[in-house]
């Protein structure tokens, strides 16, 4: 639609929205995250939601105890391997759209407990991750930040589309592996569908006498 | 405060008396102190496991001890090492003018130590304000033979602490009635804590890998640093 028509009509108190926009706006500001937390993220994810920094002012006061009425589940504290088949398996019963945020450097890679015998690199290597907050943990002004990236992600998403979001895409996963427990690690270790490891150089500065890197 | 240190002190630096008690108390026991070198002194009491129960027994219950309370169980991991010990040896050899001499010659001789694991319990007496008294037990080797007998008839307070020490260690506790893994899942056959454990190989991105990291990372990139 004219841009020029659509303020010429605002102004006789006509407004004009495309259903995208509607549905966008709607769906951004009612979001309703998994009430559920695993360490001391928890912590600043339940200061987050308080007086102080009400998180009621961006539309998601409601933390449901039920997945099937969450659509934003906000992974915040370290995920043993012995808690995330259950962190999985709750993402595949909250009903699409659905979205994660992992909050802290524990949820984006195991953080100080990475080579911890019974830490989770990362819960990105079992569900896709919307929103990545690094932090340790980080203040709730970091997960308000996040919060809004995220609604500022939800707002340009196309309804249609090849760009068009994973639950208006019938051939999309909404559902993904849970792993089971190995003699040794997770049965997979990961998700190949869905994490992918980041291409890194890794220096060799140090690793021989030469300090060539 | 100052009773409190006191007492500390007394339990601390006379395990002496205290060895000398339990043996008199505890027929056919083997005790041994363990002297700690660092500047906490913290001794400590090594039973063996035939006796341990009774030891324990005895401490919880001798009216002047009263270790009533058992603050902490933990394990240590001891893998075999090799000791080189250098031992002066008469040899004879053939000397200069063809006769047989008789030399001494040092010579250095590598033998394995076996492996153990062993239990540390930290006792405190609540009713009469002293402690710790810290207990060692060892278990004969690192594969086979790691039973020791469970305190948990003694104190309760250790039932979820020996349990930690069975999933982490492999210690095998006697007599306890519900022994099975409490951090790891059932399924796990490792024990993590182990000095000889190895994690899985999920080293794929290790942003600012050094040291031990970078050489599994190398590794697994299958290229050798």
């Amino acid at each position: 639609m004219d841009e020029a028509l659509k303020a010429e009509l605002s102004k006789q108190g006509i407004f004009t929205v495309t259903l995208q926009e509607l549905y966008n706006w709607g769906r951004k500001n009612s979001i309703w995250p998994l009430n559920f937390g695993l360490a001391c993220c928890a912590i600043e994810m339940i200061a987050t939601t308080m007086a102080r920094y009400d998180l009621a002012r961006f539309g998601a006061e409601v933390f449901r105890p039920s997945p099937r009425q969450a659509d934003l589940m906000i992974v915040a504290g370290t995920i043993t391997k012995k808690m995330a088949p259950q962190v999985v398996r709750l993402y595949n019963q909250m009903p699409e759209p659905k979205y994660v945020i992992s909050m802290g450097a524990c949820a984006i890679s195991g953080g100080p407990f990475k080579q911890g015998y019974n830490v989770l690199k990362g819960i990105d290597r079992y569900i896709p991750v919307d929103i990545f907050i690094p932090g340790c943990p980080p203040r709730p002004e970091a997960l308000i930040d996040g919060f809004m990236a995220l609604q500022a992600k939800i707002d340009a998403q196309q309804l249609t589309g090849s760009t068009r979001p994973r639950h208006l895409n019938a051939a999309e996963p909404s559902e993904f592996i849970v792993p089971e427990f190995g003699a040794h690690d997770l049965e997979p270790p990961k998700n190949t569908t869905v994490w992918h490891a980041p291409l890194v150089q890794i220096s060799l500065a140090g690793a021989d006498d030469s300090g060539a890197a | 405060m100052r009773r409190w240190c006191k007492s500390l002190w007394q339990v601390r630096m006379t395990l002496e008396p205290l060895k000398a008690e339990i043996e008199a108390n505890v027929p056919g026991c083997r005790l041994e102190i363990v002297p700690n070198p660092s500047p906490s002194a913290q001794h400590s009491l090594l039973i063996d496991a035939e006796h341990a129960v009774a030891v324990a027994t005895f401490l919880r219950d001798a009216k002047n001890l009263q270790f009533d309370y058992c603050s902490n169980v933990t394990g240590i991991d001891w893998p075999s090492r090799e000791i080189t010990e250098k031992v002066k040896v008469t040899k004879t050899i053939e000397g200069p003018d063809g006769t047989p001499v008789e030399q001494e010659v040092e010579e250095v001789r590598k033998s394995q130590t076996v492996g153990h694991l062993e239990v540390v319990y930290h006792l405190y007496s609540m009713a009469l304000k002293h402690g710790p008294v810290v207990l060692r037990m060892r278990t004969e080797d690192r594969g086979e033979r790691v039973h020791l007998p469970s305190l948990i008839s003694v104190w309760r307070s250790v039932d979820f602490q020996e349990r930690e020490v069975f999933d982490l260690y492999g210690v095998v506790f006697d007599g306890h009635p519900d022994l099975r893994r409490i951090l790891m899942w059932d399924e796990f056959v490792d024990h993590p804590m182990r000095r000889d454990y190895i994690d899985p190989d999920d080293y794929e991105y290790e942003p600012t890998a050094h040291d031990e990291v970078m050489r599994r990372t190398n590794e697994h990139h299958g290229r050798t640093a």
